[in-house]
Formats: structure tokens, sequence, C-alpha cells
């Protein structure tokens, strides 16, 4: 009746509720300010970019020649590349996770590796590996004469790096069907006299099918935004792809071509979504068995054994040795070209990528803070939205989940494009943009990481028995206090777990900050590129070299504490 | 003392109506067995109490204070109600006194008396010697009693007991239903037991409600369960009963009905209400038959298609009828034998006319 009564009686409601709609409420800020404002200002500016629908702009500029093009190219090249990573990561799976095959354990170290390395030094490494200071293919004189044109520098070299670089994601989504794939099947099958591979082809695979399409769609979604190798080979083959033509526009013309670039971006989302949709339609009938408690015997190679291990490590000495040799050994010749040897062998490129470059040493110290930042804010939302999604189902649940899956999914130029869009203009309280500087690409990183963060944390959840948040419900603990005392003593591996897997992408990552940096704010991940354009080739390969010294060394660090961790959490664990 | 009212009370899961107006009035410090099969809905019920789930109708109370309806929802941290979980659901990473000890620091007591009841606690239940055990070194009949001793510690007067003995062997189970009574008369809690043990549920309760898809299908108590079952489903469920058809059923006013069962004359109870019918149902226990040794008494007739041999008594299954289709159990005490085949000759001592629900009677 008057308006005295109502402050109090919001303020009851609002004790009433709890710090449960506080962190709901938190959760819902960050996401949708992050994730869907970012992606909607993106979808504004392609289509409405002066607040009216103009078809005839849509339509002039989608059929473009070179748009056109770019687009053949990236549906062909991202195809192509799923394909060729869905057999090697599928075979890869069927024989570290159900042959005797010896010494699994080291092999799927190795063959997981590529996926941990920044695909941009993929591109380099591979790149040198035909270089005359390459050990493997140099020693043999197998490095191409100069003056001939790179085999890689094509097409076909970049579906070739796609594929070699995205088959470990099937590889992992497969080995995880695999893992529930009950044993008892397939011992029905083999008392009923079936060989190893009628058992793999009758039984294992049309089991695995789930698996197989989950891990294809996700080598789609990895290759089509994959902006490392594909500028990397690309540019210089002159074969555009929709990301490098983004790129390159904007690079050419600035903030001008933003709302062209938009529409371009959300071409490349519409094709990445309808990609994701294709594939889960075709493995829609996967068989979605949960665990059994056995895992099924593994099938004997037999006489093939010896073999089949040594093709197996030859593939990784191919896939892995050839390029990271060739990568060391253009890190230790004085200038790009020279064979090494004793003569031109030299530090004085690792202690110039350390010490001495000042480009390199700023970026490595902005990534290293923007990094930590991403990870200290992360990890403790995911922990917090682990508990909403897990134990609170509802339609605001579900929401923030599939935007968070929606910023993780879409290539990070994208993401990239929508965060200049949606931070080109000055800031309403702070009164100046954050364009430019470190701030925005923070502001990527924790949008496109966050299901990144969310995924062994959820993993984490999904062990944990839910009676043990509710029996602190009952003793009257709130939400908070629940978090701290009870579930994250309990959580604690898997959210370290997803603090090194955040640590670890961001720290190299490309695709998100390329279009982001500037004077101001420069990142490590794309200086490889910038060095390897200004000519200081074997500066760039020195400051890649550092950077999968970095990242094995994150690997073994965390393969300790493999054993308090969820299975699968951490690719690289067996 | 905290009595608990639910009223009406309707929840459904997306399609899936998993609780249909369901009403029950407890009084305090009772002891109420909620016994059903397994997707009854009889966890979900608790779940509405306890307040983990809103509810779409009715209202749930608690010592007079409404917690649930479908506007407004008391969440679970502020009903005061005790909950033992199916796996007792222990923080792992505390120690046995720290468990019990967590949900006093919440409720922000004093370090010193939090730790003497704590003590207090653990001496009732006899987990004394094991305080700074982790819930890991425990045996399941210890991980039992700490989860009781995080109830008596809070003095919630409402405890919620969610089939706490289905994961435990047969040797444990007695031995706890003892804690589990010793622990009502201590605290002198109401007491809501959720089971789809009947041994369990008519051995611990003061009152039991058969669920069954959702709704009570009678809320009485144990004895009155066995020998008034007010539902066919009822009669089936409990205490191995049998349900077969009687004819020319007439009360005769003292409680009691004569009636035919397979043209012998037999006496029956009934309800005071209950009139006349040309058929009904009855409800029969293997106890109420009597294998009847003089062939000269007027008997009916069957013939045994199983026997086992049960260490007390032997358990007969019978055929009777005229094309052998009516099924009936019977114990004979030991020492004694019966063969497959063998024909015998049975009476009926006792016998319950099951309402019919297209008649309805006066309870």
């Amino acid at each position: 009746m008057n308006g005295s009564g109502r402050p109090s009686r919001a303020l009851r409601l609002l004790r009433r509720a709890g710090d449960e709609q506080a962190v709901m409420a938190l959760l819902v800020l960050f996401v949708g300010l992050l994730s869907i404002a970012p992606l909607a200002r993106l979808g504004y500016a392609a289509l409405l970019p002066d607040g009216v629908l103009d078809p005839a702009r849509i339509t002039g500029l989608l059929g473009g020649r070179r748009v056109i093009e770019a687009t053949i190219n990236t549906i062909w090249i991202s195809v192509s590349a799923t394909m060729l990573a869905t057999l090697a990561g599928t075979a890869a799976a069927l024989l570290a996770g159900l042959s005797d095959m010896r010494s699994r354990t080291a092999w799927v170290f190795g063959f997981v590796l590529p996926l941990m390395i920044p695909p941009q030094v993929t591109a380099l490494a591979w790149v040198q590996a035909f270089s005359p200071a390459s050990p493997l293919l140099g020693a043999f004189g197998l490095s191409l004469p100069p003056g001939t044109r790179h085999p890689l520098y094509s097409a076909g070299g970049i579906v070739f790096l796609l594929g070699l670089y995205n088959a470990p994601l099937v590889f992992l989504s497969v080995r995880a069907s695999l893992h529930r794939l009950p044993a008892p099947l397939i011992e029905a099958a083999r008392s009923a006299g079936a060989g190893g591979l009628p058992v793999t082809r009758d039984i294992v695979l049309p089991l695995i099918r789930g698996g197989i399409f989950a891990g294809a769609a996700l080598a789609f979604v990895s290759s089509i935004g994959n902006f490392g190798i594909q500028a990397m080979l690309g540019i210089p083959a002159r074969v555009p792809t929709l990301i490098t033509l983004i790129y390159q526009q904007l690079n050419s013309y600035g903030p001008s071509a933003l709302n062209d670039m938009a529409l371009l971006a959300l071409l490349l989302a519409g094709l990445t979504l309808l990609g994701m949709g294709l594939t889960a339609w075709l493995g829609r009938r996967g068989d979605q068995r949960v665990d059994s408690a056995a895992r099924p015997p593994r099938l004997s190679l037999g006489r093939w054994r010896m073999p089949v291990t040594l093709l197996a490590w030859g593939y990784l000495a191919l896939c892995l040795a050839l390029p990271l040799t060739a990568l060391l050994g253009t890190a230790l010749v004085r200038g790009y070209g020279q064979p090494l040897s004793a003569e031109t062998l030299t530090f004085g490129n690792f202690v110039n990528a350390l010490f001495h470059h000042p480009g390199i040493r700023d970026a490595f110290l902005t990534s290293l803070w923007l990094t930590l930042a991403a990870v200290a804010v992360l990890v403790p939302v995911s922990v917090a939205l682990g508990y909403v999604l897990s134990w609170r189902r509802g339609r605001i649940a579900r929401g923030l989940m599939i935007a968070s899956e929606l910023a993780y999914a879409l290539p990070g130029i994208i993401i990239g494009v929508a965060m200049i869009l949606f931070f080109l203009r000055p800031l309403p309280i702070i009164g100046t943009g954050l364009y430019g500087t470190a701030w925005v690409i923070l502001a990527a990183y924790l949008s496109n990481f966050l299901a990144l963060a969310l995924r062994p944390i959820l993993g984490g959840y999904a062990q944990m028995d839910r009676a043990l948040d509710e029996a602190a419900q009952l003793t009257g603990a709130g939400l908070l206090t629940r978090l701290r005392d009870i579930v994250l003593p309990s959580l604690a591996p898997a959210a370290m777990a997803s603090g090194v897997l955040v640590f670890m992408t961001a720290i190299n990552e490309i695709q998100v900050s390329v279009l982001l940096v500037s004077s101001r704010a420069q990142t490590i991940g794309p200086m490889i590129i910038f060095l390897e354009e200004a000519g200081s080739s074997t500066l760039a390969a020195a400051v890649g070299c550092l950077m999968v010294a970095l990242v094995l060394v994150l690997m073994l660090a965390s393969l300790p504490f493999r054993r308090h961790l969820p299975p699968g959490v951490l690719p690289w664990q067996d | 003392m905290a009595g608990i009212e639910i009223d009406g009370l309707d929840k459904s899961f997306g399609q899936t109506r998993v609780l249909r107006e369901v009403s029950l009035s407890i009084a305090a410090g009772e002891f109420v067995s909620i016994l059903g099969p397994s997707g009854c809905g009889k966890t979900t019920l608790l779940r509405c109490l306890a307040g983990f789930e809103r509810i779409d109708a009715g209202r749930i109370g608690v010592g007079g204070r409404i917690v649930s309806t479908p506007e407004s929802h008391l969440p679970p941290e502020r009903r005061g109600i005790g909950v033992v979980f199916q796996n007792y659901a222990l923080w792992p990473h505390m120690s046995v006194a720290q468990n019990v000890a967590y949900g006093l620091k919440i409720a922000g007591i004093p370090r010193s008396e939090r730790d003497a009841r704590v003590a207090r606690v653990l001496e009732l239940v006899e987990l004394g010697a094991l305080a700074q055990r982790r819930p890991a070194d425990l045996s399941g009949g210890q991980r039992q009693r700490v989860a009781l001793a995080r109830c008596l510690a809070m003095e919630s007067r409402v405890v919620l007991l969610d089939e706490p003995l289905a994961n435990l062997d047969v040797h444990l189970r007695s031995a706890l239903e003892e804690e589990f009574a010793a622990f009502h008369a201590r605290s002198g809690a109401t007491m809501f037991y959720i089971t789809h043990d009947q041994a369990e549920a008519l051995a611990l309760a003061d009152r039991v409600a058969v669920m069954d898809r959702g709704r009570i299908i009678q809320f009485d108590r144990p004895e009155a369960l066995f020998r008034q079952p007010a539902t066919e489903t009822v009669a089936g469920f409990i205490g191995e009963g049998r349900v077969i058809e009687a004819e020319d059923i007439r009360p005769l006013g003292d409680g009691h009905a004569s009636a035919f069962l397979l043209g012998q004359p037999v006496r029956l109870r009934c309800a005071p209400g209950q009139r006349g019918q040309s058929r009904g149902k009855i409800s029969v226990h293997p106890g109420d038959l009597q294998l009847l040794t003089d062939d000269h008494q007027p008997g009916i007739e069957a013939h045994v298609t199983r026997a086992t041999y049960r260490g007390a008594y032997l358990r007969a299954e019978l055929a009777a009828g005229p094309s052998a289709s009516v099924p009936l159990s019977l114990n004979v005490a030991a020492p004694a034998s019966l063969d497959r085949g063998q024909r015998v000759r049975i009476a009926l001592r006792d016998g319950w006319v099951i309402p019919d629900p297209a008649t309805p009677c006066s309870p």
C-alpha cells in the first residue's frame, strides 16, 4: 500500500533468496557479458550495420569472387582434413585401446603431443622440415633445392597438416567410447569364434560409432577454425580461406571493414555449426551405453605385433620427430638455409629470444599475465558454473552451457571480431575504449576458454556424490560455504587439471588474439607469424622450440597427479 | 515437537507425474515408514520434504510451519531437517568428528560447546574411539552410525532416512534396525523412513504408508496393513498375501462375514460397513490355511505344485479350484513331507474381505 514497505520487503526477499540466486545472477552476468553480448553484437553488425537489413549488401558481399573462392576452399579443406583426422585418430585409438601393441603408454603420449603444440609452431616446423637444416631430410640430402616450390605451400599441404594436427582429437573421443565398451559384448563375439579383425569390424566399430562422429565433429570445428596452419601455409600459397580472408582484410582496411568482416565471420560461424550439426546427425544412433566395470580384454595382434608396433612408431617419427628436429635445427643455425654443422651451430637465437629481443620478452610477459589472469578467473567461475550445470538443472543452466560451448566451438577469430566490435566504442563508465589494450584479449580469453575450463570440472562433479552437498545444505551451510568446505576438497584435482589446460592453451594461442594484438599489447602466440613474415625464421624457430619445451614440461609435470584425476581429463594420460 | 503435514502434493518431472495427490499427517515423534517398490515415487517424496525438490501442487508443513507450496519454497538449509542418505554422504575429506561437527560449526556454535556435543554424541553411538578416523577407514555399520550421529548432534526434530539399509548385508541389517529404534527412543524425533523392504518397514514403524505409482494407497499400523489391507495391491504386497475370489459374501454384523470359497463355506473378517456381495476379493496369508489330516472333514481340494524346505517349516504352493487355477500358499510345520503332485485338503481359518472400491464403505 505505502512505499515504505517495499525496500524492507525487497531486502527480506534478497536475504531469503540467499547466495545461491546471487551466484546464479553473477554467472548469468559473466556469460552474458563475455559470450552472448559480443556474439549478438557481431550478428547485429553483420546483418543490420545501419539498423536496417540490406539484402543487396549481403548478397553483394557474399557473392563476390574472392569470398566464394574462400568459402569453397574452407569447406573442402576442412572436410578433407576431418576425414584424414578421423581415419588416423580412429586407427590410433583402436591400436592403443584394444590391441596388445608394445609400449602403448609412451606412444599415446607422443600421439597426443601434436595437439598440445601451438598450430603455428607445427606449421613452422613442417615448413622447416624440408630446409637444409633439417637433421633428418637434410642429412639424407632430401632437402629441397633452393628455388623449388615448397610442397606444403598448397591446399593439399593445409589438408595434410590439419589432418595430422586434429587426429588426436578423434583419438581421444574414440578412446573414451572404447573405455565404455562393455567387455562381455566382445567376449561373447570371441567365444562365438570371431577373430580380432571380425570382432573389430562387426562389434567394436558399430558400437563406437557415436565416439567416432563426435571426434569428427571436434576435428571439423578445430580444422575450420585453425588460424595458425591456414595462415602459415595458406597465405604464402595464395590459397585463401575465410579465416585468412578476414585476417588480411582487417589488416589492410582496419576497423572500416569491420561490418563486412562481421558478415564473413557469421558465414564462418554458420559453416561451423552446419558441420557440427551434420556430424551429430550422422552419428545420431551412436551407442550411449554407460560404463561397465570390466575393461574389454585386449585383442592379440599375433605375428603382426612387431610390424604394427614399428609402423605406429614410424608414424610418430614422421609426425613428431621430423618436424620438431627440423624446427630445432633451424633454431640452432646462424642464418636461414644453412645446413646444421659444427661451424653453423649457435645458441644465439635462443639467447636472443630469451634475453635480448624486447618484443619477444614483452609479448611473453603479456601472455603470461593474461594467461594467469584467465586461469585465476576461469577456474573459480567454472567451479561455480559446474555446480549449477551438474546439480541445478533448469532453463538458465542449459542456456549458460550452450552459450559457453558456442563461444568455445566457434573459431577464435570470430570471438576476436566480436570483441573488437563490442569494445571499439568507449565504455560507458570508464569513458575510454578497451580496444587495443590487453584487456580486450583477456575478455576474449575468458569468453573463448570458459568451456575448456569447465570440461574437467564437470568430469569432477560427475564423480562426486551429490548427497555430499545436500547433507551439507541440511546443516544450514550456504552455497559459497559449501563450495569451499565440501565441493572444493573433492574437486581440487579436477580444478587443477582445468587450470593446466587453460594455461597450456592460452599461453601459446594465436587465433583469438591475432586480431586483437596491437603495438601496446602483444602476445607471444602470433609473434611466430610476425617474426616469420619479417624474415627472422631462425628466431621464430627458437621461439617455437621454447613453446614446445614449455608444453612438454607442463605435460610431464602433470603426469604424477594423474591418479587423482577423473579418467580422460588430461588428454595425454592413458 | 515437529509433526509433518503433507496435503494434496503433486510433483511431475517433465511429462511424468511422480507424485499424485499425496496426503499424510504424521504426529510429532512418530516413526513412519514409506513402503513401496522402486520407482513408486517414495524418494521423490523424501526430497520434496527435505526441500531438494519444489512441488507442483499442494503443500508441506513441518512443525506447524508451511515449508513448501508451489509458490514459496523454504530452502533445505533452513528447514532444520536431518537426512540419513542411502550412501550416508559422509564427507570423505573430513574425520568422523569433523563430519559430526560441521553442522554445528555452520550454526555458529562456539568451539568448546561444539567439541563437547560431538564427543557426547559419538559416545552415544559408540564411536568415541574412532573420532579421528576418516570415513573411508570405517565399516558399513560404523558409517551408518556416523550419519546418525550427525543428525543427533544437530538435534533435528525431523529425520528422514532414505533406504539406509539397502546397501548392507543381511547380518548387519538387524543390528542396525535396533540402532534406529534406539535412536528414535533417544532423540524423540519424528522419523520418516523410506524402504522397499516390508520386513524393515513393519518391524520399525509405528505406521506404514504403502505407495504405488505415485499414490499413497494405505497408511496404517503394521498389523492393520497385514490383517485389513485396503486394496488388492496392499493385500498382495504385504506378508506374502494372496488375493483370491470368494462368492456370496454376507456380512454377519459383528465384523465378520460368511462366504463360499471354492464351494466350501468360510468365515471371514470384514469392514463394519461391508455390504453383501455375490462375488468379492479376499486376502489370505499362508498362516491362514491349515492342512486337513482327517479325510472326512469338509475342505478345499488342491494339489501340491511345489514344496520348498524353509528350515522351521515347509512351504507348499498349491493349486486349487475346478481347473487348478487358484494358487494358494501354505506353511506346514516341520517335520513334514509333501511331494509334488500330492493331493491335499485344506481349510481356511482366517481371511479378510477387501473392501470393494466400487461400493465404498465407511471405515
